[in-house]
């Protein structure tokens, strides 16, 4: 059991419609503890009005993702001592989204760039028609397998210095859902899919730095897909121009 | 701002230029090397339909690639968009298209002809 008087400074963003502060916490240094529970420590016993999000601590729902010192993570997941440089903790709200409020962002533009990026499932089948029937070792069910465990956390899309300069791009986690859809034999929406991804928001605009990849915590590689979208995409191009 | 076609023009653009830039550069370390001099130089490449061909190809590529490489910069990093966007593209194209016709001319044509 650590020792309950140790305690430790946390910097936190804190921002109400104004122009937001880093403001600092005193909380316990306990020996094993992730961010999410210092800011929730803080919210419980120094400063209920402040907010964040979460949902269910374990890495699944991708509700928690912040700035921690600089980098975008899922806070559950993150322990306080795998992060912190030089005594230092600081918690900010995700980059390249706006704030609502201290640490939550408005999610609103990553998720409607899904919907542009056609992201989205095109049935080509009724509940009456048979299960279509993939094989495990299908090439295209092997890589929409290796895109699939995207849990929407955004931390991609903060890592993204595109994203920071370009307000029109999708980002890597739009691209990387529409390439699993892409191998997707079951979809009927390739045409619509292509076209979005190869407009002007879409994935030719990925510079490869792969800062996704660097920081997406369920170690996805974005990067390899939109590579697979720019050549689905050639490729379409000169189908369509036979 | 790239878009599907924008960036496979910047893609075709740079597989001409690769193969040029290569013989571009050997025929100058030859010729700097006491292998031609200019005059040498002119003589063959003024009224030749393939050095005009070699160039001319490299001007076109060079004018595309490079203003839709500035363009992307000029987007991403000044936040040029719109018609201001579309407006620096052919600019930076006519101009970088402008001064390598006029070399080629004088290389190709001035005091030759083809």
């Amino acid at each position: 059991m650590a020792d309950k008087t140790q305690t430790m400074t946390v910097s936190i963003w804190r921002e109400d419609g104004d122009d937001g502060r880093f403001e600092k916490y005193e909380v316990p240094a306990r020996e094993n503890q992730t961010v999410l529970d210092v800011v929730a420590y803080v919210q419980q016993h120094i400063d209920p009005t402040l907010s964040y999000r979460f949902a269910c601590r374990v890495g699944m729902c991708g509700s928690c993702a912040m700035m921690v010192n600089g980098s975008p993570r899922w806070t559950c997941r993150t322990h306080v001592s795998k992060v912190v440089a030089d005594d230092r903790l600081e918690v900010a709200p995700l980059r390249n989204l706006p704030v609502i409020k201290d640490l939550a962002t408005d999610m609103d533009p990553f998720f409607e760039k899904w919907v542009a990026a056609e992201a989205v499932f095109h049935p080509s089948k009724t509940r009456h028609d048979p299960m279509a029937a993939i094989t495990p070792d299908d090439p295209m069910r092997i890589a929409a397998s290796e895109a699939i465990e995207c849990i929407n956390c955004a931390v991609c899309y903060a890592a993204c210095d595109v994203v920071e300069s370009n307000p029109d791009y999708f980002g890597p986690a739009a691209l990387n859902r529409s390439w699993s859809l892409v191998n997707d034999i079951r979809d009927d929406g390739q045409d619509v899919r292509l076209d979005a991804i190869g407009s002007n928001g879409g994935c030719h605009n990925c510079h490869s730095q792969q800062g996704c990849v660097q920081y997406c915590p369920n170690e996805l590689n974005p990067t390899l897909s939109i590579a697979g979208l720019k050549r689905e995409t050639t490729k379409a191009l000169f189908r369509r121009s036979r | 701002m790239l878009n599907l076609h924008l960036y496979m023009l910047q893609r075709l653009t740079a597989l001409i230029m690769a193969p040029l830039v290569i013989g571009h550069i050997a025929v100058m370390i030859y010729a700097v090397q006491g292998g031609l001099t200019v005059d040498e130089i002119l003589a063959r490449t003024q009224g030749s339909v393939a050095w005009f061909l070699f160039y001319g190809s490299f001007v076109v590529a060079v004018s595309i690639h490079g203003a839709i490489g500035l363009r992307v910069i000029s987007f991403e990093w000044f936040g040029l968009k719109g018609r201001a966007l579309q407006l620096f593209s052919w600019t930076v194209f006519a101009l970088l298209f402008g001064l390598g016709a006029k070399a080629v001319y004088a290389v190709t044509f001035a005091g030759g002809g083809l």
